[in-house]
């Protein structure tokens, strides 16, 4: 059978994603047609300003070179506008005649700019900011002409001016309202922007109406005239005053169009044959201009051509970011700050810093940032999570802190980073590399720049940076969604949310099931959707779903961590840290017997065995006699503790004791991502229970609980959660907490960001108001336990994956 | 000049998994099988640090190496772009569930 042809007609940034993602979804489905208006393949529009600029090069900013289309069996015809789509017979014909077929028609026909309906708009030395072309004429004009004039102060206006102020010409820019930007800032921060562009040496004239452009005498534009009479000289006039959607073509085949081609939420027009993306559609009477949500609909819009049938267009908050070298800019979401809004307001003008934050109904729904906009990203996320902010409401204006307190000298405003500074202190990989990698490979998101630099790949910590940089590098393109929007790998379009719910919702119980059940695009996933569905299958069914050894990592296949040199290391569980004579003089026999290279203790109050070859575990275990200390795995790690009543002078608890209890009580238990408890015995806190995921404080009248803390990448001071008085409350309590987490939490998110995502009322609320809830919560975490045996005695002592242990030999 | 060589039954190896094959004084091999019971031997070591990859996580036609994540593609050993690097393959053959590799 003949594949069905596809044709698109506009070959921009919109267009051109929706075909990237469709050919991941279905490689094969078509044959595929595109018509390009301009003579160029697909680059980064939004790069335009740098082009202009002479930052970068056309080449650089290339995201689709010829190439690429003929790597993908794309039939590409550039320079060709389309001037008719028959739709009685399906056919496109193009400007030179050429006329192609189609079954399914995509368009992605963009915007044109606005041209101001004035005397003189069609004179030489007249242009827009829209293409290559344009940006070619207007470096042509710097390099005879004097006066410019840019006639619009929004993004596009102020990064033309800025780029011809770049090449040398005097620029005035005009613009009709009362401050620049009035879409993007408040008034405040576009007086503070206006001072620092008019200090790089742009005039502004604000609250002028354009009348006329004044022919001069070689027949080019020579003045801009107003409306109240004034006139200022121009050798060159950039219309910047916004775009309108391009719909011509559709308008005249016939398709429904009101202001755009309207589509519905699967970006259908009327016509079911016919999609349209971009900046050409309007959708529930809304058109789009920045480039996020365009992206959006490509994966909507490439779902639905695949014939997958279940992707939806949702309009999210967007952000916008002005790239003028040296002006920090940002606005993200609703910050005008209407009807039952609040604001709140950081002002500094001697310091250049002005912030606004915008809550309504205890969210976080807009911000705009001038001169620091570091934790701009992070605003972001707040407002597309959309949940409660009372309880960071005094800290909100003071930004998330430093982003990762370790291995960037303690850097976390991007901007002001030096090109060689170490931005990743794991993989030693500098801003100029990230920077680089973003602009010359076109990269979108913080996975893209992950895997190309290997920047946060590591330890994470140093992603709140990277996204800095990628949002100052490509502003509002910047594709920075919360995990609990992302899909959870390349495998599926599920967020980890969603796949939470559909095994619970369709009782999955096995991955090969949810895999099938699930449609995933791969027949046994990957590496990183695995141990995730793993986990989450076994967390959900406990006893029901088998645990799979080949979806986890090596660590909690084989029971211990591997080492950088292929041996592993071994610590056996010492009850809330207590150990005894015995046992220490099996270690050291073990440790003589295995030639361990090192005996070290940890941080966790054990000791750890490093440089054990693989084939030796099940012996070392053995002879160790001692259960597995889950070192390794996404799992209980230690109960830290401090000496307690029994010895200590000031202790006002047996800590010793609550912990041991604990640990035997959670022995074996699974979770999202590693757990430590700490309980100390009196306020001075010696088992430092304010960074664990639960910490438990003795004081003389019973036990206070601290959930959230973590001691790692960055330090995160637990939450004070609830008092109890006895020690049958604190493991009720903890323990319901724990599952909760264990039901709730997406995979390999830390308790801490748990507590972030869904706030402590929720956690509350289900585990101290809802007595019943809780006790069910407890109930189901021991049913989840009674399944959990010590893995170190089923391996040496039942054989239990014996291959794993055994190599093989020739 | 090498030389096919029995090392072990199809039914050694996990699905999804793979064995080690120690030799004295040279490369260990990693024997892989997929999901759909294909076989493969590369040398044990990740073209970036040399991690074991046969204890990695066997996806598709693809293993992650544990140490650092890099995706070899188990036909060819060569790391899957955006990353660069090679490590050896050995020819390998099943006949009747018995898997020979073609040593040295």
């Amino acid at each position: 059978m003949d594949k069905q042809k596809l044709v698109m007609v506009g070959n921009g940034m919109a267009g051109v994603r929706t075909l990237e993602e469709l050919l991941k979804l279905a490689p094969d489905a078509y044959d595929i047609t595109v018509f390009g208006a301009e003579p160029h393949a697909n680059y980064n529009r939004i790069m335009l300003s740098p082009v202009l600029t002479g930052e970068q090069t056309l080449p650089e900013i290339m995201l689709n070179d010829v190439d690429w289309y003929a790597d993908n069996g794309i039939t590409l015809h550039l320079g060709k506008p389309v001037v008719e789509i028959d739709r009685g017979r399906r056919v496109v014909r193009a400007a030179d005649g050429t006329a192609v077929p189609y079954d399914r028609l995509l368009l992605a026909t963009g915007s044109n700019p606005f041209i101001l309906p004035v005397p003189g708009k069609d004179l030489p030395g007249v242009v827009t900011f829209r293409d290559i072309a344009d940006v070619n004429q207007m470096i042509d004009a710097a390099g005879c002409h004097r006066h410019a004039v840019v006639i619009g102060g929004g993004l596009l206006g102020l990064e033309a001016a800025n780029g011809l102020l770049a090449r040398g010409m005097d620029v005035t820019v005009v613009h009709l309202g009362e401050w620049l930007l009035d879409r993007q800032l408040d008034k405040t921060a576009a007086q503070l922007l206006q001072q620092s562009l008019e200090a790089k040496g742009l005039k502004f004239l604000l609250q002028k109406q354009t009348a006329e452009l004044v022919q001069g005498e070689s027949g080019r534009v020579c003045a801009v005239r107003f409306k109240d009479g004034d006139a200022v000289p121009a050798d060159l006039v950039v219309m910047a005053v916004g775009i309108r959607p391009n719909y011509t073509l559709a308008e005249q085949s016939g398709l429904h169009c009101d202001r755009g081609v309207v589509v519905n939420d699967s970006l259908q027009t009327f016509d079911p044959r016919v999609y349209a993306v971009g900046e050409c559609v309007s959708h529930r009477g809304v058109s789009y201009g920045l480039v996020a949500p365009l992206f959006d609909m490509a994966k909507v819009a490439a779902n639905h051509l695949a014939n997958f049938g279940i992707a939806r267009y949702v309009p999210a908050a967007t952000s916008t970011k002005l790239k003028v070298t040296g002006i920090d800019v940002f606005s993200a979401g609703d910050f005008t700050g209407t009807d039952g809004c609040e604001q709140i307001t950081l002002s500094d003008p001697m310091g250049g810093v002005y912030k606004k934050l915008v809550v309504k109904d205890d969210k976080l729904v807009g911000a705009c940032l001038y001169g620091d906009t570091a934790d701009g990203g992070w605003y972001f996320r707040l407002i597309r999570e959309g949940h409660a902010v009372h309880e960071i409401r005094d800290q909100l204006m003071l930004g998330e802190g430093a982003i990762g307190d370790t291995g960037h000298q303690g850097q976390n405003r991007a901007m002001g980073m030096p090109d060689e500074a170490e931005v990743c202190g794991c993989n030693g990989v500098c801003k100029g590399s990230i920077v680089k990698a973003i602009q010359e490979k076109g990269l979108f998101t913080v996975d893209d720049v992950k895997k190309h630099t290997k920047a946060a790949s590591s330890c994470g910590s140093c992603s709140g940076l990277v996204e800095q940089i990628l949002i100052n590098c490509v502003g509002g393109a910047a594709d920075v969604k919360p995990k609990s929007e992302k899909a959870i790998c390349g495998c599926s379009d599920m967020t980890h949310g969603q796949l939470r719910q559909a095994i619970r919702d369709k009782h999955l119980t096995s991955l090969a099931d949810t895999f099938r059940e699930l449609a995933w695009r791969s027949p046994d996933g990957c590496a990183s959707c695995r141990p995730a569905v793993n986990y989450y299958l076994i967390s959900t069914w406990p006893g029901e779903a088998k645990d799979d050894p080949q979806s986890r990592f090596i660590n909690e296949r084989v029971h211990a961590n591997i080492q950088k040199d292929g041996t592993y290391s071994v610590v056996p569980r010492m009850w809330g840290g207590v150990t005894n004579p015995s046992e220490l003089r099996r270690i050291a026999d073990v440790a003589d017997k295995y030639d361990i290279p090192m005996v070290k203790v940890t941080g966790g109050q054990r000791i750890d065995l490093l440089g054990v070859k693989k084939e030796d575990l099940p012996k070392v275990w053995q002879e160790l006699d001692m259960p597995s200390g889950h070192a390794y795995g996404k799992s209980l790690r230690t109960v830290k503790t401090c000496v307690g009543s029994e010895f200590c002078r000031f202790g006002t608890q047996d800590s010793t004791q609550m912990g041991i209890d604990l640990e035997k009580d959670l022995f074996g238990m699974w979770s999202p991502a590693k757990v430590k408890l700490a309980v100390s015995g009196c306020p001075r806190n010696c088992a430092e229970s304010g960074i664990k995921d639960v910490g438990i404080i003795g004081v003389d009248s019973g036990w206070e609980l601290y959930i959230g803390g973590n001691g790692g990448i960055k330090t995160e001071v637990a939450e004070f959660f609830c008092k109890v008085k006895t020690r049958e409350e604190v493991m009720e309590y903890s323990g319901a907490f724990l599952q909760l987490y264990r039901e709730e939490a997406f995979y390999l998110e830390r308790t801490v960001h748990f507590l972030q995502r869904v706030g402590m009322d929720f956690i509350k609320q289900r585990v101290l108001q809802d007595e019943v809830g809780r006790s069910e919560l407890y109930a189901r975490l021991k049913f989840a336990l009674s399944f959990e045996q010590d893995p170190w005695a089923e391996r040496y002592a039942k054989g239990v994956a014996s291959h794993e242990f055994a190599p093989l030999t020739v | 000049m090498s030389e096919w060589k029995a090392v072990c039954q199809l039914a050694d190896i996990p699905s999804q998994g793979a064995r080690v094959l120690k030799r004295e004084g040279k490369v260990d091999i990693a024997i892989f099988r997929t999901i759909d019971d294909q076989l493969f031997a590369l040398h044990d070591r990740c073209p970036h640090k040399g991690g074991p990859l046969s204890q990695g996580i066997v996806s598709g036609r693809s293993v992650a190496c544990p140490l650092h994540n890099w995706h070899i593609d188990l036909a060819t050993g060569q790391a899957c772009a955006p990353d660069e690097g090679c490590t050896g393959h050995i020819a390998l053959k099943q006949e009747a569930g018995t898997v020979y590799l073609a040593l040295d």
